[in-house]
């Protein structure tokens, strides 16, 4: 695609502007939350689960990354983001608000 | 990024690697020169003599300077010379005044005076940089953690894009351009791979709490405090008593630790309220005597009675497994040859983001050989690739040739010496933009060339203790960096005179893809 890089559509390059903000602040997003998900439900010491939470929650950033580019369309980039970011909010807000009553 | 899985990864790592490999360059290659961290400061500040290490006296030493300089500091550091750190390192803040009262100090190991060393960054300068780009706290460790994620992501993507790794591994084919550019970054970036992926994911361990805050948010709420105490094991601190109190010998409390670890290093060794009733000190085990930091390896001593307090927790495994990671990273338990091997893991690392960037732009330029202009966009990376390049290389030489030339009892000379790596890095960036390509890179090249070569005996003249002096009185930390100067300037003289040979018009050929119609997604990632 790149070999006609001058030529390049403008919905083209809206496309890969929509997947780079997809992969930089979804895929944040979406890693974020596994690690308050990871550091709030695993069943070992306060410490552990943070460690554990923040050491996983680089590689959730990396495989979607990796899915906002590789998927057919930045639409099915966001929404491969966004979903499992909704379903881990519910789930991490569920578990936060039994923590602090 | 419609034409298939590794179609796609070969485009996210051409485009992340380019956007990023000019600061991963950088990032990589100061890092490598802070392996040699104590090696540079010694080379830097070689007013400092080494002596025979004798901890328990130098310990004494520290003390002694400490009571008659900073008897009341509401806090005392002491560092013991090692192996590789020849000078006591003393540091003591005043009481009241927060993290601004801080004074610091180098004593001799043999007589505990002061040295008078001419002032440097040394080492120091490179290993900050590494991690905080000399950008104001904390944009510079945000910056370079998002490169050593870059890094993963580009050695992932590279994985996926390299399809037969291994079949292809021991592939090279020299003189072939394009082609044994892309030969030589898959042949080092496979070689090395272990090394590149821990050294990238560990950077991203040692800075996730600042990177990746929120896992630490929810689970301790606004007590992020509380996460480090629980993480380090810190012991409450104990409030002075106002009363002063003579202090017990640290060489006796010293001996307990050693008679609890026979043998055992020590790394900082830290007195709370000296000669007051409730003072405390506290020795932690150095990092050069084990990969992970131990947390558990700390003793607590009254610091008047000389009674044992208290002694480290001991480690879980997730706290083992995240400190191992640092501890990989920072390589601080490394003895020479394992510290040498590191050394050439991260030429190796730097090498890979190098031939990459050369190649990104040597595919596109090739398109354009025929007609005397190339777009301006080629012409701007190939500047940014230069400056970034052996305009880095140039700056470095220029931050050692500082060090010995500028006036020892010159105001400021610390700072004077980061200034000329800053402005020689600047002056590159200027004069690869007014020269043609291949004559830039010769002449920087050949300017590092002799300013690396020429450094070893630039040292001898200005300091007595060249290669002759250092070699024969064992001096290995001065004679390493005055050797490894040679090397560089070896290795620069040679590629400059590559550059200044006009290539061959029968490269352009070669460098085409083999089979005509059948372009691989590898050959597309460059």
């Amino acid at each position: 695609m790149k070999r006609t890089a001058a030529g390049l559509p403008l919905a083209y390059r809206l496309a890969v502007a929509s997947r780079s903000l997809a992969a930089l602040l979804g895929g944040y997003l979406l890693a974020s939350l596994a690690n308050v998900a990871l550091a709030l439900l695993t069943p070992i010491s306060q410490v552990d689960a943070a460690l554990l939470g923040m050491m996983l929650s680089f590689l959730v950033y990396l495989l979607a990354f990796i899915w906002c580019f590789a998927c057919r369309s930045a639409w099915r980039a966001w929404a491969g983001v966004l979903a499992p970011s909704a379903l881990l909010a519910v789930i991490a807000g569920l578990a936060y608000g039994m923590q602090t009553p | 990024m419609k034409e298939g899985f590794r179609q796609a990864m070969a485009w996210l790592h051409t485009w992340t690697g380019l956007i990023f490999g000019w600061m991963l360059f950088a990032i990589f290659l100061t890092g490598t020169l802070s392996y040699f961290k104590d090696e540079i400061s010694h080379w830097s500040q070689p007013e400092i003599q080494r002596h025979a290490l004798d901890p328990a006296h130098s310990l004494g030493l520290a003390q002694r300077y400490l009571n008659a300089n900073a008897g009341s500091a509401a806090s005392w550091f002491i560092q013991l010379p090692s192996d590789r750190e020849p000078a006591i390192s003393v540091g003591w803040r005043e009481p009241g005044q927060g993290r601004r009262g801080f004074v610091s100090k180098s004593l001799d190991a043999a007589s505990g005076e002061v040295v008078q060393a001419r002032e440097s960054r040394g080492g120091d300068f490179f290993y900050r940089f590494h991690f905080q780009l000399e950008l104001p706290h904390p944009w510079g460790r945000w910056l370079s953690t998002w490169c050593a994620f870059i890094m993963l992501l580009g050695l992932v993507t590279g994985i996926i894009t390299h399809k037969k790794i291994f079949k292809e591994f021991f592939t090279f084919r020299p003189g072939k351009g394009q082609r044994s550019w892309l030969d030589g970054h898959n042949a080092i970036g496979v070689l090395v791979l272990p090394f590149h992926l821990m050294i990238s994911y560990s950077s991203l361990v040692l800075f996730m709490y600042m990177v990746m805050p929120a896992g630490i948010m929810a689970s301790y709420g606004g007590e992020t405090n509380r996460y480090f105490s629980d993480l380090f094991g810190r012991d409450v601190d104990v409030s002075s008593a106002g009363v002063v109190a003579p202090m017990a010998a640290l060489p006796s409390l010293y001996a307990k630790v050693q008679e609890k670890v026979p043998g055992a290093r020590m790394g900082y060794i830290q007195v709370q309220n000296p000669n007051d009733q409730n003072a405390r000190v506290s020795f932690t085990r150095a990092s050069s005597d084990s990969v992970a930091y131990r947390r558990s390896q700390s003793w607590t001593f009254d610091g008047v009675s000389g009674a044992l307090v208290s002694s480290g927790a001991p480690e879980s495994a997730m706290m083992m497994t995240s400190f191992s990671f640092a501890g990989l990273h920072m390589g601080n338990f490394a003895g020479p040859w394992l510290r040498w091997l590191y050394f050439v893991f991260g030429v190796a690392g730097t090498a890979v983001i190098g031939t990459g960037l050369v190649m990104w732009l040597g595919k596109r330029q090739l398109k354009h050989a025929k007609s005397d202009c190339q777009p301006g966009e080629l012409r701007l990376v190939e500047v940014l690739n230069i400056a970034s390049m052996s305009g880095l290389l140039l700056a470095v030489a220029a931050f050692f040739w500082a060090n010995r030339l500028l006036p020892v009892t010159l105001e400021g000379r610390a700072d004077w010496e980061v200034n000329a790596f800053l402005w020689v890095w600047a002056a590159s960036l200027l004069h690869a933009a007014v020269r043609p390509g291949r004559r830039a890179w010769a002449e920087q090249l050949g300017l590092g060339a002799i300013a690396f070569g020429l450094l070893p005996l630039l040292n001898g003249l200005s300091t007595g203790q060249g290669l002759n002096h250092a070699i024969a009185v064992g001096d290995w930390a001065m004679a390493g960096v005055d050797l490894t100067a040679l090397g560089t300037g070896l290795f620069m003289a040679w590629l400059a005179r590559k550059m200044l040979r006009v290539p061959a018009p029968a490269k352009k050929r070669a460098a085409r893809p083999a089979a005509p119609g059948k372009v691989t997604a590898e050959a597309e990632a460059n």
